[in-house]
């Protein structure tokens, strides 16, 4: 094996500055950094738990050679996934001449913020779409503005302020984009491909070079917890107060971030974000968009992974079904050695996976449906956008010649203890007619396949009925009819 | 120096009454540098303080561990009801049942039982959750659903409005219905939680800097639990991140403790509850169980209403008594009920003690009166919204007498038909109407539905003595003017629509008025901001400070240039003075150099209201604010999963004093109540430990819950009927309950599947789940019979 540089600081720029630190417990977040040690207090704390926007910085981070900024959480982002990024916070914004950058000033302009605690983070999270976006769609900016929270203004004058931006001034003007050669090159020179190790026992905290070296840590300390967008690790310590270390941070690893198609396998690195794997899947699977934009707030998409969502087994992550339905598979890596999985055998009971010690989620393999192929999934929330899943079904159906179901594969979150499959409904309708009739059948069959639990979010008599009714829905949906089935948020229904 | 160059030919100030101002800290906002208590640099060896709190939600304590949490890393002291130098309770309401710590009982899961008192708020943290606690668990109960309002336990008096004979119409009426709704709760969620930090003094002293609505109340209690006089405690707040009601009683408790901890170890101590324990152990709004009988005739004419107003108080007082009041205070609505009955029934329960979140039960009296509407419509065939009209109280200056309230309470500022007219005109409703119908005739699984609500809301507190404020002004030798009050900013722009009263009583420009942090050392035994009365109440104080000032100004003046003094006029930044004009900061200059006092103290107390409540009689309210909201849905009748089409508001804030401002409280609180009503769920387990007790769990709106199209105006035609400062109407409350457009838009929507012929009883909150379970019962109901 091949011994990798270590080095014991992590390294990365804060606004203007710098910033090498040697002394980074595992479990400090972004937040308390730039709140507690740099008084850097215009990024508040609404509710540590990622949900609320309060805490909303950039991070800068150079993707493919190219520098993207991003949206992030700083309160369940944890220091030691910052090595070689820029974070850029909102007192960073201002001209040097003191002025108001354009977002602020349409914010003012607007009357965007009533009580203004979490106007900061509205600023932010505007500022990161207007840099991709300077003249957004009410879609886009929605979208942006899913993980942010404001109790106050009702939104429509953060909308008014959202839609002006541009009119006090120029993307190609802003400061971070003028510099954006400059702060390319300086995070280049931090990525020096050392592993950086601080610390030891409690307070141990590893970023793996790349991904072989990420195999050989872990194959050493196969109890170490994994992080890539601690978009769920981030709330372990924020308020279950657990302790992570060894943590091993693998959000800079570049190896992980891959997306590439082969004989119509989309192969998704376990590092990909939800934001880095959207367009491609939205373009090559399109049902994926509209779930993909419904999975979390914008921060958190930025941030959390395919492999995390799949990794931690959780019954009510977003992907596993959809995925599952799909027939997809997964790369299981431990030390030099690979295995290849369908994904549905990794869940195997609540909070067990087939996942070895020291073993890491690598890679997951999605087939791309074919012509004829109908695939659809549909999520149930009590909040349309940024909301956990109530239940969530996902259905690929083949027809044969005849009309009759061909094969079917039909899966579900939120209904058992993990993504599940829902065999007797597909028994129900495999060789049938494809038509209401046979559909309905099949509905009566949930009862066998599912019993789900009354929770904070649903009841279990909800769960039952939205879920055989989503059947109905998709049954209508590869009908081609015009009439409305879903209420949509972009188009009159 | 910078040299202030006033515009001396100016026609008008800038910044005036009356003129659309941003919010005075909306550039410090945007930039991050408006300070919160959090933000404001700590004093040298500040602790901080983790809470431990009850995991059984009713139990004796028997015993209590806290040695692993005393030699925990970091910890500096452990604090329990032993260490309350005073006494242990933070009652607003005198009731003494509000203990800062638990002793010897808990009595629902999430109250405080001790505090940790550690170098870092981490190390407290995670110290507070090694204590080992034994309970004696005792039954608890978690809902008022099942209660009895006769012989169940309450917290505080129950209220009986009573006119004519309600019982009697009701029986003699051709129609009656009778139903129960379920009305759930909510969370205030401002984004900024609850915070104190409390900084020790000489002898007993200490100024606590608070995220509080009522800085007396927090004063005096802080003094209460520390067993000081209140000149002791001083209490500041510059800004709150949001209140909404949740910090006009709730935010006293992390005082008392911030300030019982500093002065113990003589160091500061700041309290900042994490959001999970923010919503655990502090109150929320009221769910209610609304039981109504109405009798009406075939017209859909209301004849009498019998109401019980069943609301969950949680394990203390609190404000719980006057919220069941405010409910029955508009039960009404807007609508006259020739004869009535209504009483509250304030609940025990285990669970937190709920508060005030504005509205004050007063939206909740309007829910259950547009549920007796929906009722009688469905009951007679009828659009809701002729039902509605067709109640309304007679319109102000008509001759007739259907204007008398439950509360016997004359309503003389009637302008709810036009505003009706006026929106259902702008909102083009009948057409609407009509084109909904044939959608649903066309669409098997997406249906719409429409209504048109409307708002009544009183204005002043139904408690005498609240009604009252103070106000300081100076104005200092160069001319500008410090002004101070003693309301509370969280949002609302009550600093700037005073500083615009001020800056137009002096005819300056409003950047020339300072505006500054809320502290009790300034203005004396203030109301809390709340029951939307901060500018009525301030605003009228700071005037009258400004206009002693003015007048000291006007007399110096006459007697310096010898004119009569009505010769002495105020135009923008000077003053005529005869044949002269000098400006307001030469003339400040002289009366300086002159020795007239140039500092007053302003004092306000609103005329004519009274109250009985022992007879339920009285003027309760100043006056009236209006408004109506015509909302459209669309539902997913396979999920329940649904979208708001559209929203269409009229709201009245008379002669606003910034519309800019008021505008923005009619569109959030639309929103909000929006919210309460829709996916806003508080849900307790079965051990009473709510569950939703954070962003991930409880569901505000975000800005993708918004109506597609929202359109929000305010009357320009309205003006206070009395003499209001500068006749402009509340704002703060009365726009929530125009929320009630968009549950009753579900409701309608849900009717569809049954053709609009049962009342779809629809609860709240109109989760996508009840709305789904409505739209099978209703199904079910109007399926032909087996």
């Amino acid at each position: 094996m091949t011994t990798v540089k270590t080095r014991n600081e992590i390294r990365f720029i804060l606004n203007s500055e710098d910033v090498a630190l040697g002394d980074v417990a595992p479990s400090e977040t972004l937040l308390d950094f730039l709140r507690l040690k740099r008084t850097l207090r215009g990024t508040k704390e609404g509710c540590a738990e990622g949900d609320c926007g309060a805490c909303t910085v950039l991070v800068g981070r150079l993707s493919g050679g190219k520098l993207v900024y991003e949206s992030v959480n700083a309160c369940i982002r944890f220091m030691g996934s910052l090595d070689g990024c820029h974070v850029v916070t909102v007192e960073h914004l201002r001209g040097e001449n003191g002025n108001l950058h354009p977002v602020q000033q349409a914010m003012v302009d607007f009357h965007g913020s009533q009580c203004g605690f979490c106007t900061p983070g509205f600023v932010m999270s505007l500022y990161g779409l207007w840099m991709k976006s300077p003249e957004p769609s009410d879609a886009e900016i929605e979208k942006a503005l899913q993980g942010n929270l404001c109790r106050c203004t009702g939104y429509e004058a953060i909308m008014r302020a959202a839609r002006a931006i541009s009119d006090y001034g120029k993307v190609a003007r802003d400061p971070l984009l003028a510099e954006r050669r400059a702060v390319t090159a300086r995070l280049e020179a931090l990525k020096d491909g050392s592993r950086v190790e601080i610390g030891a026992g409690k307070s141990r905290l590893v970023v793996p070079a790349d991904v072989d070296d990420l195999a050989a840590v872990l194959e050493a300390e196969p109890t170490a917890t994994v992080v890539a967008g601690s978009t769920d690790v981030g709330l372990w310590v924020t308020k279950h107060m657990r302790e992570i270390a060894p943590a091993v941070f693998i959000a800079s690893i570049d190896g992980l971030h891959g997306m590439s198609e082969d004989k119509g396998v989309i192969t998704i690195g376990a590092g990909v974000t939800y934001t880095e794997a959207f367009a491609t899947l939205a373009k090559r699977i399109p049902a994926l968009g509209p779930l993909f934009d419904r999975l979390g707030g914008e921060q958190v998409r930025n941030m959390g992974t395919i492999g995390g969502n799949i990794a931690n087994g959780s019954p009510i992550g977003d992907t596993p079904p959809p995925l599952i339905a799909l027939g997809a598979t997964l790369t299981l890596r431990k030390g030099t050695v690979r295995r290849t999985i369908s994904l549905q055998d990794f869940f195997i009971a609540y909070g067990k996976q087939d996942r070895a010690p020291g073993e890491f989620v690598e890679a997951v393999h999605v087939p791309v449906p074919a012509k004829g192929e109908n695939f659809a999934v549909y999520k149930v929330t009590k909040r349309r956008d940024e909301d956990i899943t109530a239940t969530l079904g996902a259905f690929w159906l083949t027809l044969a010649k005849d009309g009759t179901v061909a094969e079917v594969r039909i899966a579900y979150g939120g209904m058992a203890a993990t993504p599940k499959r829902a065999s007797a409904v597909e028994a129900a309708l495999v060789g049938k007619p494809w038509t209401e009739a046979t559909v309905e059948a099949a509905m009566a069959k949930y009862a066998e396949d599912f019993t789900p639990l009354t929770d904070m979010r649903a009841t279990a008599e909800y769960r039952a009925l939205a879920a055989r009714n989503l059947l109905l829905r998709f049954y209508m949906e590869t009908t081609g009819t015009k009439a409305p089935l879903q209420v949509s948020r972009y188009e009159a229904a | 120096m910078t040299e202030h160059t006033p515009n001396l030919k100016a026609a008008k100030i800038t910044g005036g009454v009356a003129t659309d101002q941003r919010h005075d800290s909306a550039h410090k906002h945007v930039a991050g540098t408006a300070v919160y208590i959090d933000d404001m640099p700590e004093p040298a060896g500040t602790l901080h303080v983790g809470l431990g709190l009850s995991n059984v939600a009713h139990g004796t304590l028997k015993n209590v561990d806290l040695s692993e949490v005393r030699s925990a890393p970091g910890v500096v002291d452990v604090l329990t009801y032993a260490d309350v130098p005073g006494e242990n309770d933070v009652s607003p309401s005198g009731m003494h049942d509000d203990p800062v710590f638990a002793q010897g009982k808990v009595q629902f899961h999430g109250q405080p039982i001790f505090a940790v008192v550690a170098e870092t708020r981490e190390q407290a943290r995670r110290a507070a959750r090694l204590a080992k606690i034994e309970y004696e668990e005792l039954p608890a109960i978690i809902s008022i659903w099942d209660l009895d309002t006769e012989k169940d336990k309450q917290v505080a008096s129950p209220l009986t409005l009573t006119r004519g004979d309600a019982a009697a119409a009701i029986a003699a009426a051709p129609r009656r219905v009778k139903g129960r709704m379920k009305l759930g709760g909510q969370d205030h969620f401002y984004l900024e939680g609850q915070i104190s930090l409390a900084v020790p003094g000489e002898d007993d002293e200490v100024t606590v800097y608070c995220s509080t609505q009522g800085p007396s109340e927090t004063q005096h209690l802080v003094a209460h639990v520390l067993g000081v006089p209140s000149h002791a405690v001083t209490v500041e707040v510059r800004r709150m991140g949001g209140g909404f009601g949740g910090k006009e009683t709730q935010a006293n408790q992390c005082a008392a403790i911030a300030a019982i901890a500093a002065k113990k170890h003589k160091r500061a101590v700041k309290v900042r509850l994490d959001r999970d324990e923010d919503m655990t152990a502090t109150g929320k709004r009221h769910d209610f169980a609304i039981d109504y009988e109405v009798g009406f005739d075939d017209e859909g004419n209301i004849l009498g209403v019998d109401y019980i107003f069943a609301l969950n108080a949680g394990f203390s007082a609190d404000l719980s008594g006057p919220v069941g009041d405010r409910a029955l205070f508009h039960c009404d609505n807007t609508y006259f009920y020739p004869n009535v009955h209504a009483k509250s029934a304030p609940l025990y329960t285990n669970t937190v003690s709920n508060t005030a979140f504005r509205g004050f039960g007063g939206p909740q009296g309007m829910v259950g009166a547009e549920r007796v509407i929906d009722e009688v419509a469905f009951a007679v065939g009828k659009d809701s919204l002729e039902i509605r009209k067709l109640n309304f109280y007679d319109p102000m200056g008509a001759p007739g007498d259907r204007n008398l309230t439950p509360y016997h309470q004359k309503v003389e500022d009637c302008i709810i038909q036009r505003i009706v007219a006026e929106l259902e005109e702008s909102a083009d409703y009948a057409r609407r109407r009509r084109e909904i119908a044939a959608f649903n005739n066309n669409s098997r699984f997406i249906k719409r539905g429409m209504a048109l609500t409307p708002v009544k809301f009183g204005i002043s507190f139904t408690k005498t003595e609240s009604n009252q404020a103070g106000a300081l002004v100076h104005v200092y030798a160069d001319g500008s003017v410090h002004m101070n009050h003693g309301g509370t900013e969280m949002g609302q722009g009550l600093h700037l629509k005073v500083a615009q009263v001020v800056a137009e009583e002096f005819q300056i420009d409003l950047d020339r008025v300072k505006i500054t942090a809320t502290t009790t050392a300034k203005v004396p035994n203030t109301a809390p901001t709340a029951a939307s009365s901060g500018a009525d109440l301030n605003g009228m104080a700071a005037q009258d400070a400004a206009r002693q000032i003015r007048k000291r100004l006007a007399a110096f003046a006459a007697e310096k240039y010898q004119v009569p003094t009505d010769q002495v006029v105020f135009l923008p930044n000077r003053v005529r003075v005869g044949n002269q004009e000098i400006s307001f900061n030469d003339l400040v200059k002289q009366a300086y150099l002159n020795r007239i006092q140039l500092s007053a103290a302003g004092f306000y107390k609103t005329p004519k209201i009274h109250w009985d409540r022992a007879k339920g009689r009285g003027h309760a309210f100043y006056y009236f604010a209006y408004g109506a909201a015509c909302s459209e849905v669309s539902v997913d009748t396979l999920t329940g999963e649904y979208v708001v089409e559209r929203a269409d508001i009229l709201h009245d804030t008379g002669r606003s004093l910034n519309r800019a401002i008021d505008i923005g409280q009619v569109e959030g609180g639309f929103i909000q109540g929006m919210g309460w009503l829709t996916t806003e769920e508080l849900w307790w387990d079965g051990k009473g430990r709510l569950r939703t007790h954070a962003p991930s769990t409880y569901k505000i709106p975000l800005a993708s819950d918004r109506p597609k199209i929202f359109n929000v105006a305010l009357t320009d035609w309205s003006e206070a009927y009395e003499p209001t400062i500068h006749r402009s109407k509340a704002v703060g409350e009365p726009p929530l309950p125009h929320g009630m457009s968009v549950l009753h838009a579900l409701s309608d929507a849900v009717a569809s599947v049954a053709d609009h012929k049962i009342c779809p009883r629809l609860d709240a909150p109109a989760t996508p789940e009840r709305v789904l379970m409505a739209i099978e019962r209703l199904r079910a109901e109007a399926a032909p019979k087996k």
